[in-house]
């Protein structure tokens, strides 16, 4: 009786919440001249976006501008995800290396990094060093060649060639045959006891084929656009703006570090005792990483990896605080220039919202797979 | 019985400092490469470092306005009034310090001894201010020996330290038409100090909300459990900037026209609602980790629901998940910097602002920044610290 009293009391409180809100909301709607619908998406939207992966100009849609938002969240998310584990496997490595040095080292990076909010680093990248960097005539050039200037940061482009779909055969002819091989192979190694080099041997197809590719099919399938130093500014190559690569740098240091940990404590989960049982058995160390610390290590490894992704896409929302046009920053000139803040904010916090859902039902399927494993 | 060995075994003597040195830097030829590099990187990252601090940087902006870091805008002819606040927390700290001892002990003794040092530094410093920072330590010592009157006890530190806080707000604030204390408006405070009272308005108001969502997200009724599940996915789905631009302009457009909130009030709404719904997930792991056996001998014991949640099952829950609470209220501390995108006025903001104050202090981002880092980084790794000390005295992990 009591619970049937309680359940109808807080409907009640939340239906009235809701009541609440909503008529305020119109309210607000009607007093100001909001609107809360989504027609205005097709008007034009008449500012421009410093850059875009897809062409856009003034006179395109807000729905446009929005979507160029979205593709540069994306663009700044994958290539972040990547360099963060890059980055975050090496210092983990470095941090547990039997070397005293190298694990120093690797600590004060992860320890002064984490301790540091993600927004000052970037601040710190974006106007102290990307912002400061000497003007275009005097770059900085690094190997490769890259060259660092205030105008951000130019490379070589790699331009395709009417070759390149028939190279890209090659590739993936060498990357089916070293699978195939490694299986085959790795099999035949279980059941006879004796080495067949699986490994290598996978290794080696997955070069070689591509490498041989590249010079049976005549011209090269790729060709190198380089960046060349014109009157004002650099004419071709590749550039990363300054927003760009401050934000990328920032969220690759700071993701990196909290990597770091995650793949740290997934590795010293392996007990001492499956080290020495590998060992003793006679498999090399590189075989002990591989085929007995690993596949137990990422178990706990993956589920907080895949929280650590989610976060640097939801950190790359400060990329306004440094006028990259991401999602948030769009979404925020949106609401200034249409005056439509209900509908724009509901639409920013959907691609939120979808990313992280996303990544739950990862997770889950994840979580399910390494299930299957335990024994 | 014949004895083979004369001599007791004994273990193996610790290796010399030439010894350790082959174990750890040069035991193979690649460790002694690496070691080299590693060096190499080191000494020159080191050496290049401290070159700048110390002769190459430009200090200027951060020394000339250290007032504005402390507490931005907030009129200097109050500034007694934060002054006071901070002489108030080291005396209560004396008296923690006299009965809980511990870390407790090492944090008051620490903070005195900064405000000590500064001062005495041997720098042109106004009067007042140089007496306001050695009145702090001489409190601490009398906070220290107050503790040990039999008025003070726990409970009465407690209390005291609950009521800092109104007190804190109160004492910035001021009144309305008031000669003593007049009114100060939010839109001053700054530095620092707003930086500290986002942190602990959101620490100490999203525990209570966290508690209550997690045991919503447990509870039997459907629509509360439902409300609860919803507002935590919803909220932890979404950046901080969002939720904090949400409370900022569309906040108001939800409520009636009549209540308008201070901008400083609804940054510190937007940031306790988010730290609330990740405290609600900190919680139900604790939760989750107690064995229903506890609330059923509870229950046979004859303790109601709520005595058995209150007594029994929250405390333990609570201590199980004291490291993930503390790193939560780390990232708290660090997430307010976020408020610089709302436009509050704290320590990152006046940053900018410093820098842009002046044309010949444009260029010091550099400093600027990294003395920002600095005080962070003191305040999260102090925190730290503290919560590995309180886990190794609750023994977390061990009972």
């Amino acid at each position: 009786m009591l619970q049937w009293v309680a359940q109808i009391v807080s409907a009640a409180l939340v239906v009235a919440f809701l009541v609440f809100f909503v008529r305020n909301v119109l309210r607000a709607a009607q007093v100001r001249g909001l609107s809360l619908s989504f027609d205005f998406m097709s008007q034009a939207a008449g500012f421009d976006l410093p850059e875009s992966p897809i062409s856009y100009t003034p006179a395109d849609s807000f729905g446009r501008a929005f979507l160029a938002g979205l593709l540069n969240t994306a663009k700044v998310a994958v290539v972040g995800v990547v360099l963060a584990t890059i980055v975050g496997t090496m210092a983990a490595l470095a941090r547990l290396s039997s070397n005293w040095l190298v694990a120093r080292l690797a600590s004060v990076y992860i320890e002064s990094i984490r301790n540091v909010p993600l927004l000052v680093q970037l601040f710190f990248w974006y106007f102290a060093v990307y912002q400061q960097l000497p003007p275009v005539r005097e770059s900085i050039v690094w190997p490769g060649p890259i060259y660092l200037s205030q105008r951000g940061l130019y490379t070589v482009a790699p331009v395709p060639t009417a070759n390149l779909l028939t190279w890209l055969g090659f590739v993936a002819a060498g990357l089916i045959l070293a699978v195939a091989a490694h299986v085959v192979l790795m099999r035949r190694q279980m059941r006879t006891g004796q080495d067949t080099h699986y490994a290598l041997i996978s290794f080696l197809l997955l070069v070689a084929l591509p490498a041989a590719g590249w010079f049976l099919v005549g011209d090269p399938p790729l060709l190198t656009d380089e960046p060349v130093l014109g009157k004002f500014n650099f004419t071709g190559g590749l550039r990363l703006t300054p927003e760009f690569a401050a934000l990328l740098t920032g969220l690759v240091v700071y993701t990196g570090a909290f990597t770091a940990e995650v793949v740290r404590a997934g590795i010293m989960a392996v007990s001492r005792g499956q080290f020495d049982a590998a060992r003793a058995l006679g498999l090399s160390s590189g075989q002990t990483l591989r085929l007995v610390v690993m596949p137990q290590a990422l178990r706990v490894i993956i589920p907080p990896l895949i929280s650590q992704y989610l976060n640097l896409t939801k950190n790359s929302s400060l990329a306004v605080a440094i006028g990259y046009p991401d999602v948030f920053f769009v979404g925020r000139t949106v609401i200034n220039q249409a005056g439509r803040a209900v509908p724009v904010f509901a639409m920013v916090m959907a691609v939120y919202l979808v990313a992280s859902l996303a990544t739950s039902a990862l997770m889950n399927v994840v979580n399910k797979r390494i299930q299957l494993v335990e024994r | 019985m014949t004895t083979t060995h004369s001599a007791v075994l004994r273990p193996p003597a610790a290796p010399g400092p030439l010894e350790w040195l082959r174990k750890n830097l040069f035991s193979t030829w690649y460790n002694t490469v690496l070691t080299l590099l590693a060096a190499w990187v080191a000494v020159s990252g080191v050496r290049s470092i401290l070159g700048w601090v110390f002769f190459t940087a430009n200090w200027s902006p951060v020394a000339g306005s250290l007032k504005l870091f402390a507490v931005g805008q907030y009129p200097l002819d109050q500034i007694w009034r934060p002054g006071a606040i901070v002489l108030i927390i080291t005396l209560l700290a004396g008296a923690s310090w006299r009965i809980f001892g511990g870390t407790v002990r090492t944090f008051a003794l620490a903070l005195a001894l900064a405000l000590l040092v500064a001062g005495l530094l041997p720098v042109r410093m106004n009067l007042g201010l140089r007496l306001w920072f050695l009145a702090n330590p001489i409190l601490t010592g009398a906070g220290y020996l107050a503790g040990g009157l039999r008025l003070v006890r726990t409970r009465g530190l407690a209390v005291a330290w609950a009521l800092t806080f109104p007190v804190t707000i109160l004492l910035l604030l001021g009144f309305k038409d008031s000669a003593w204390l007049p009114r100060v408006a939010t839109g001053v405070w700054g530095g620092l100090l707003l930086t500290f009272l986002l942190a602990v308005v959101g620490i100490t108001a999203s525990f209570p909300i966290g508690v209550l969502l997690a045991l919503g997200r447990r509870s039997k009724l459907p629509v509360v459990k439902t409300m609860c599940i919803l507002f935590i996915e919803l909220v932890r789905g979404v950046p901080l900037v969002t939720i904090l631009f949400m409370a900022s302009i569309i906040l108001p457009l939800f409520l009636p026209e009549q209540i308008r909130i201070d901008r400083v009030l609804r940054a510190m709404t937007g940031m306790t609602l988010f730290a609330a719904a990740y405290m609600a997930e900190n919680v139900r792991g604790g939760l989750q980790s107690i064995p229903r056996g506890q609330e059923e001998a509870a229950k046979a014991l004859g303790l109601n629901g709520f005595q058995t949640m209150a007594l029994i099952v929250m405390p333990q829950a609570l201590r199980a998940v004291i490291p993930a609470i503390v790193g939560q209220f780390i990232a708290l501390f660090m997430d307010t910097t976020l408020a610089v995108i709302v436009g509050l006025v704290e320590i990152l903001a006046i940053g900018r602002i410093v820098l842009n104050s002046r044309t010949d202090w444009l260029m010091l981002d550099s400093e600027v920044f990294l003395f920002i880092a600095v005080v962070f980084w003191v305040f999260t790794f102090s925190m730290s610290y503290a919560s590995r000390r309180l886990e190794a005295a609750l023994g977390v992990g061990k009972r």
